[in-house]
């Protein structure tokens, strides 16, 4: 048998009937789900827009920077963000963060014990979704007129 | 005899139950902070998001003029101070489930909390500095 190179590997470890050590087999996981079921595709979209929001921190926190830097350094920073791939990015980012958020509240309300029947799963994961949008698009309104 | 039996089936001393620490010592406080700085970033990501759509584009001395307000200022400092917290505890998790090897995870979480702490403390210098 191989070396164990993680302690959870521990767990797969069994012995044969003669007491010879065997790795257990590995059911199939991933693959066997469908993964396109809103439940699973909204849990898998939280954690990508949250780690979406860590990319944007670092682009708040740059253009902070270029503010207290100078005039220079933000005229760059301004310049970036007004360009075509900065409003893509900028807009990429408001519909994570509105996502993110959403899905946070809907995380709070089952961490306190709510919502976990399968109706009122579907129903709140619909309202996160028809949420991000009218809120991406209230944003957006706000930034152009 | 039963409290016996009941007492042997864990191998947990009963302070280490009533404290619920577990093997990391650390029991929930990593999951419960992350839940504390969720509800403090809700009413100010709102506040933030919809006062960059009136940045957008702004000139300097706007920009200027918007961080140094005192109130403006405060709920900068909260926010990515809660925003930096959350994102570190987050991309720890995501770590946590995907880095394998010990060494590998555990400079991975390092390099990410470091990296949020010195991104916090730049961003928050820059508020002082302008609101100062």
């Amino acid at each position: 048998m191989a070396r164990i190179k993680d302690a959870r590997e521990a767990a797969m470890v069994g012995r044969r009937s003669d007491g010879t050590l065997t790795r257990r087999p590995l059911s199939p996981h991933l693959q066997v789900y469908d993964m396109m079921q809103m439940t699973s595709l909204l849990s898998i979209l939280h954690r990508i827009s949250g780690v979406a929001w860590c990319g944007g921190l670092v682009l708040l926190v740059w253009w902070l920077v270029a503010a207290g830097t100078g005039q220079s350094a933000f005229a760059t920073a301004q310049w970036v963000f007004g360009s075509f791939l900065g409003w893509v990015v900028l807009f990429g980012l408001t519909v994570a963060a509105w996502y993110h958020t959403l899905a946070g509240i809907r995380h709070l309300f089952w961490d306190a014990g709510h919502g976990f029947a399968m109706d009122a799963a579907y129903r709140s994961g619909r309202l996160v979704v028809i949420g991000t949008a009218v809120l991406t698009i209230l944003t957006w309104l706000l930034v152009l007129v | 005899m039963a409290e016996d039996s009941a007492s042997i089936r864990s191998l947990r001393s009963p302070l280490g139950r009533a404290r619920g620490m577990g093997s990391a010592k650390g029991g929930t406080h990593h999951w419960w902070m992350q839940r504390v700085t969720s509800m403090a970033l809700l009413p100010l990501s709102i506040w933030l998001i919809f006062s960059l759509t009136r940045l957008m584009g702004a000139d300097y001395v706007v920009v200027l003029e918007w961080i140094s307000n005192t109130f403006n200022a405060v709920l900068l400092l909260a926010f990515l101070t809660a925003a930096f917290h959350h994102a570190a505890a987050g991309l720890q998790v995501v770590i946590e489930d995907y880095v394998r090897g010990e060494l590998k995870r555990f400079a991975a979480i390092c390099a990410v909390n470091g990296l949020a702490v010195l991104l916090w403390l730049a961003a928050s210098l820059s508020v002082l500095r302008i609101a100062l």
